[in-house]
């Protein structure tokens, strides 16, 4: 699963000004990244998650990982650094819609440097051959993109991978098996958001705090007022086993 | 409420709907009489009861929605009809009965119920049997609880009409309809770990002839066909119906637009037809690498898939169904649109169930989606589909032309047009 070049729009005619205007790649990618787990922290209300719509979403989740690994830009962070980056970060991702033939076929737009060196290691030959012709127009961008990989990729790996287990692990463990799994569970999920975004955001420049805020604020709110209701339901539990 | 299935039965004159609310509503067409020639084809509301109430489980803290996720008809074996429906937990099979006629003369109650005083009775008489009011009583005749930790998605009732399945996202459970306490675990999908899990059960369905014979979908693309006969545990697949991907246009939404909502087999046995997000395809059964035909429903969403995957719809589970002949299928879509294919002429239509388009006894218009620029008149822009209205539950009658859809909380029913 490789991303190549991509499809201009039609009605950009290369300007930087127009560069500016599209979401990059990278961006999208990130955008769908954070969507993807925002949803599966959702899951957790007072019914049941689906199970299908989990896996399929983990499952996605773990395709974006693979393929940021692989480009070597994996990164919790995307320090593009125009004022546009929070609101390009939750635009439309209407390119990540569009098929790798569609993308090989199009028009090359400058600005998704970031691919350039990895692209030569390609399996696939097209792209590496439109991108080669525009590699000149690349290379400011290339210099900014490496300085915008993370210092411990490493570390934001393990964050990562981290959450989704315990998403999985949390879907799981949802019959605790003995009196004290009972009290133990205090639905720990809940708190999965907090622990995962701070991990996020202790790595993270301005721009992308400021969007992961408006995704942040809301579901705090509802995962603290759940964690309570989860709590009275405990104490009532408690109370029918020492009654009874 | 919002219904959530829709099923007609095996001889087409009783239609059963499930609601998120539990409730289960039983149509019944109407008989042809000469005072009202044209009341055939109507349905009328035959019964209503609750299948299910809304339970909470206090060892996980979660609530089990009440809401019907599948109905399933048994074969009518005498005058009373038995179906079963079933929520994310628990199956139950219901006898839905006609009372038409009322025991009267008691010797010890009067005619209100009241016991009569001992010393009044003088005389013994014989109760007679007096015609009332036709009243239809639904009581629960057995409940399959307790078999399945996931969120039951099929039931499938088998050619022999003494078993069924039940499936759930990772589990399939062979029961006998007269045994409740005891089901038998045919397929287990469930990964040792659960973080290693990436793939679910989507449908499952018995085979319409061969007692032997099931399949089930996961959410990856694939159909398995499994021979009960092999082995007690259908592990391993007989079959395995897989269509290579096109490495062309791979994105990030391409498994999840691959996993398949629905499977059901063709009336005959010979085919099978799997529903993904945005096509239907039938399968030869002896065939497992690829589909004989695929039709798209909305290929105008793949450039979409984004929105829809934000907003949840690439989520949505669509139903499909054959008609009697197996030569037409269906399948909803948004927009409260459905859509017909004629596998003999490739012909496909798209018809919309909405009180605006649709008056009784008028002939329904077909529409059509603008995928180019230049939207023509009457027809509709991509933009201007509404992603809410969705008709995910779809029956045909199974030996006429009349079609049951199903649109979020409204029941529309039509047919073809007899000149």
């Amino acid at each position: 699963l490789k991303r190549k070049c991509f499809d201009g729009e039609e009605d950009i005619e290369g300007t930087l000004a127009g560069i500016k205007a599209i979401p990059s790649y990278n961006l999208q990618r990130q955008s769908l990244l954070d969507m993807s787990l925002v949803k599966l922290q959702l899951c957790h209300m007072l019914v049941e998650p689906n199970l299908c719509r989990s896996v399929l979403i983990a499952n996605t989740v773990r395709q974006i990982q693979e393929e940021m690994t692989q480009d070597g830009t994996w990164q919790m962070i995307n320090t593009q650094s125009t004022g546009q980056a929070s609101l390009d970060r939750l635009v439309s991702t209407d390119i990540l819609c569009r098929s790798s033939r569609d993308q090989v076929e199009g028009k090359h737009v400058p600005g998704y440097g970031t691919f350039n060196k990895d692209f030569e290691s390609d399996q696939a030959q097209d792209s590496s051959e439109t991108m080669s012709t525009a590699s000149s127009v690349q290379a400011p961008r290339n210099l900014q993109s490496n300085m915008w990989e993370m210092e411990n990729p490493q570390e934001n790996k393990g964050n990562f991978q981290k959450s989704l287990d315990q998403i999985f692990e949390t879907l799981e463990n949802k019959s605790p098996n003995s009196v004290e799994d009972l009290f133990s569970e205090v639905d720990n999920s809940y708190y999965d958001l907090d622990t995962m975004l701070t991990g996020m955001m202790s790595n993270t420049k301005m721009g992308h705090c400021d969007s992961l805020e408006t995704f942040s604020s809301p579901t705090n709110t509802a995962s603290n007022s759940n964690c309570k209701s989860d709590l009275n339901d405990l104490d009532h539990i408690v109370e029918i086993l020492v009654e009874s | 409420d919002i219904i959530s299935t829709v099923e007609f039965n095996y001889t087409g004159d009783l239609l059963a709907t499930g609601d998120k609310g539990g409730r289960v509503v039983i149509f019944q067409r109407e008989q042809e009489t000469k005072s009202r020639p044209l009341s055939r084809g109507e349905y009328n509301v035959y019964s209503t009861f609750q299948s299910h109430e809304p339970e909470f489980d206090y060892l996980k803290s979660l609530e089990i929605e009440e809401k019907i996720n599948k109905i399933r008809w048994l074969p009518q074996q005498n005058a009373a009809h038995f179906l079963l429906s079933t929520n994310d937990k628990t199956i139950k099979l219901w006898k839905i009965s006609e009372r038409d006629k009322r025991a009267e003369g008691y010797n010890l109650k009067d005619e209100d119920g009241r016991l009569r005083e001992p010393f009044r009775v003088t005389e013994l008489r014989v109760p007679t049997l007096k015609p009332m009011d036709l009243m239809v009583e639904a009581s629960p005749r057995r409940t399959f609880a307790n078999a399945h930790t996931y969120h039951i998605n099929s039931i499938s009732v088998n050619s022999d009409y003494a078993t069924y399945l039940s499936a759930d996202d990772l589990r399939i459970n062979l029961w006998h309809l007269e045994v409740t306490n005891r089901s038998f675990n045919i397929v287990d999908i469930k990964p040792a770990n659960m973080e290693e899990l990436t793939e679910v059960i989507t449908a499952a369905e018995f085979h319409p002839h061969q007692c032997n014979t099931f399949v089930y979908s996961s959410s990856k693309g694939t159909i398995r066909l499994c021979d009960m006969r092999s082995s007690a545990l259908c592990d391993q697949h007989s079959k395995f119906f897989e269509e290579p991907e096109d490495p062309s246009s791979r994105s990030f939404f391409s498994e999840i637009i691959s996993s398949i909502s629905d499977v059901k087999f063709s009336h005959s046995g010979r085919y099978m037809m799997t529903r993904d997000y945005l096509s239907v395809k039938v399968w030869d059964l002896n065939m497992e690498n690829r589909p004989v035909e695929t039709y798209q429903v909305h290929e105008y969403l793949r450039s979409k898939l984004c929105s829809l995957y934000e907003n949840d719809c690439i989520f949505d589970k669509f139903e499909c169904c054959w008609n009697g002949p197996d030569s037409t299928i269906m399948t909803g879509s948004y927009n409260n649109f459905f859509r017909t294919f004629e596998r003999n002429t490739h012909r496909d239509t798209t018809l919309e169930a909405s009180r605006e388009s649709s008056k009784p006894r008028a002939i329904l218009k077909p529409r059509k989606v603008c995928t180019t620029g230049k939207r023509k008149k009457d027809e509709i822009t991509v933009d201007s589909l509404d992603f809410n209205k969705k008709i995910l539950h779809t029956a045909w009658h199974p030996s006429e032309n009349i079609i049951a859809v199903a649109a979020t909380n409204n029941l529309y029913l039509f047919q073809e047009k007899v000149n």
